[in-house]
């Protein structure tokens, strides 16, 4: 079966949509349904947003978008393409512009505006900025003449260290 | 080895209890987070070692977790088929990490943590799914939890997280947020009275969208419909959940209206009905899955509308979970075939009503 709206390519989605209660059905194929922002459960070989993604990258890197490969985990385009999943956090970082713009048309928006997070540090990291730290104030202090706030300080990184 | 679900307080089955707002037609509420920890590959992408070293880190950390101190923790990946089965149709683990379909096989590491209402998937499609349940339509109870426990372990274990994208995870549709929250609802009014398309295209304007029983994927059986976020992104949890709570609010009114409709209009038509689907399942001998859904779904309205008073919606809560194939299989002792299990419904639906039909009717 041919799609409805291109007539072209071979219709995998079957669409039912009901309005004032009458059924109308729809016949489109990967491509149509994915403009109309069906979303499709159908198993087809290649990931519809894996497709998208690799038409923006094209344009922009020309035929060499499927070569690069993630620096940490070795995910290609065409394995995105293949599964619609990122291989690591870096592939954000490795695939930016495409995914940039795979994200203003899968989610709307590609700017995160809820909660904000940042990594525990592990102790002796930690330690060492507060450290730093202390050190700094330590230092101006001297140069300020505050040798009251100099000598607690001192105490306090006599006591870190 | 088989899983032994005494461990958990109340069976993990706590959301039953009908104890929320508008429980007859909200079952409940969910909320979960995909997170992923910092340093290692995705779960798809992971070697078994690599898995295993994030289910250690996890495990080291859910210790000082206030919220996870009781909690249990089972091992999917040293499990048998029939125990995982238990735990996902309980809603406690997803089919992806119960390893129960072709598409997505067990893996090492596959672990979750249980405890009072909130869960914690390792090795799910992200290495982190954060999940709070709740009986009823609780949107802001569940979330005050699930955020307390993303805190808490957030603090503890490093997840990837980037400043203009957000919580990084393995699909881009949930990245951002890594908030899906959803609420399972019985719209059997707004089926009857067939204004439920209208509804449902409703939903995808308002940036919701709707799934099956058991999530992405499944089919709608028995009129339960799960509506959820459908995006992650562009937007905080608050404007996300508030979004959902009102779209939902308005959903149950719509049902309460549709309820109301159908009973001045059809009152005979639906009475006789609904009598007919609790005369189905108390004589019954044999029933299959979407049979018992149907049925339970035209009981449930009954007490809804106050035409059966003597059901609990407990009741009808636990038969949902519990005449499921795996729970059959579970209480027989022993692995059924369909046919048995057909025979094994019937029997255990015929013996929960039975118990509580003293006044019926």
């Amino acid at each position: 079966m041919l799609c409805d709206s291109c007539s072209e390519r071979d219709a995998v989605v079957h669409l039912t949509t009901i309005e004032n209660n009458a059924v109308h059905q729809l016949h489109l194929c990967e491509r149509c349904a994915a403009e109309r922002g069906v979303e499709t459960t159908v198993a087809t070989p290649k990931h519809p947003l894996g497709e998208f993604l690799h038409e923006v990258h094209s344009k922009v890197a020309s035929s060499s978008a499927d070569t690069i490969r993630c620096t940490f985990c070795n995910t290609t385009m065409a394995d995105f393409r293949a599964t619609g999943r990122w291989g690591c956090a870096r592939c954000y970082t490795n695939f930016e512009a495409g995914i940039r713009e795979l994200l203003r048309r899968v989610q709307g928006n590609h700017r995160h505006v809820g909660r904000s997070y940042r990594p525990p540090m592990s102790e002796s990291l930690e330690r060492a900025a507060v450290l730093g730290e202390l050190k700094d104030r330590l230092r101006r202090a001297i140069e300020n003449e505050q040798f009251e706030l100099a000598a607690d300080l001192r105490d306090r990184i006599r006591v870190m260290e | 080895m088989s899983v032994d679900l005494s461990l958990l307080p109340d069976g993990g089955v706590g959301w039953l209890d009908a104890s929320g707002q508008h429980s007859d037609i909200v079952l409940s509420t969910r909320i979960r987070l995909a997170r992923n920890v910092e340093g290692f590959a995705f779960t798809g992408r992971a070697r078994d070692g690599e898995r295993l070293r994030v289910l250690a880190n996890v495990r080291d950390a859910v210790g000082s977790v206030p919220s996870l101190r009781e909690a249990v923790m089972y091992r999917l990946d040293e499990l048998p088929p029939t125990s995982r089965a238990l735990l996902h149709e309980r809603h406690l683990v997803s089919k992806e990490l119960a390893g129960l379909d072709a598409q997505h096989p067990l893996r090492t590491g596959a672990a979750v943590f249980l405890a009072d209402g909130l869960g914690v998937m390792v090795n799910e499609e992200d290495h982190l799914r954060l999940q709070s349940l709740r009986s009823g339509f609780a949107l802001q109870e569940a979330f005050a939890a699930i955020d307390k426990l993303d805190r808490d372990l957030g603090a503890r274990v490093p997840y990837s997280f980037h400043n203009e994208f957000g919580f990084l995870t393995a699909c881009p549709t949930n990245v951002g947020t890594g908030m899906r929250g959803s609420v399972l609802i019985h719209l059997p009014g707004l089926v009857l009275t067939k204004e439920i398309g209208k509804v449902l295209a409703s939903l995808q304007q308002m940036g919701l969208t709707f799934r099956g029983l058991y999530g992405e994927g499944s089919e709608v059986v028995g009129n339960f419909f799960q509506i959820s976020n459908q995006t992650t992104l562009g937007r905080s949890e608050e404007e996300l959940l508030d979004q959902l709570l009102r779209v939902v609010g308005h959903v149950v009114e719509r049902e309460a209206e549709a309820r109301r409709v159908l009973l001045r209009d059809a009152g005979y038509i639906i009475e006789d009905k609904l009598w007919r689907a609790y005369g189905t399942l108390r004589y019954a001998r044999s029933l299959t899955f979407d049979e018992a859904m149907n049925y339970l779904s035209g009981v449930r309205l009954a007490v809804g509308l106050k035409l059966i008073t003597s059901l609990s919606v407990y009741t009808l809560n636990k038969l949902l979970i519990f005449s499921q194939a795996a729970h059959l299989a579970f209480a027989e002792g022993r692995a059924l075939t369909e046919s048995e299990t057909s025979l094994a419904r019937a029997r255990y639906v015929r013996k929960a009503l039975e118990e509580e039909a003293g006044s019926v009717g």
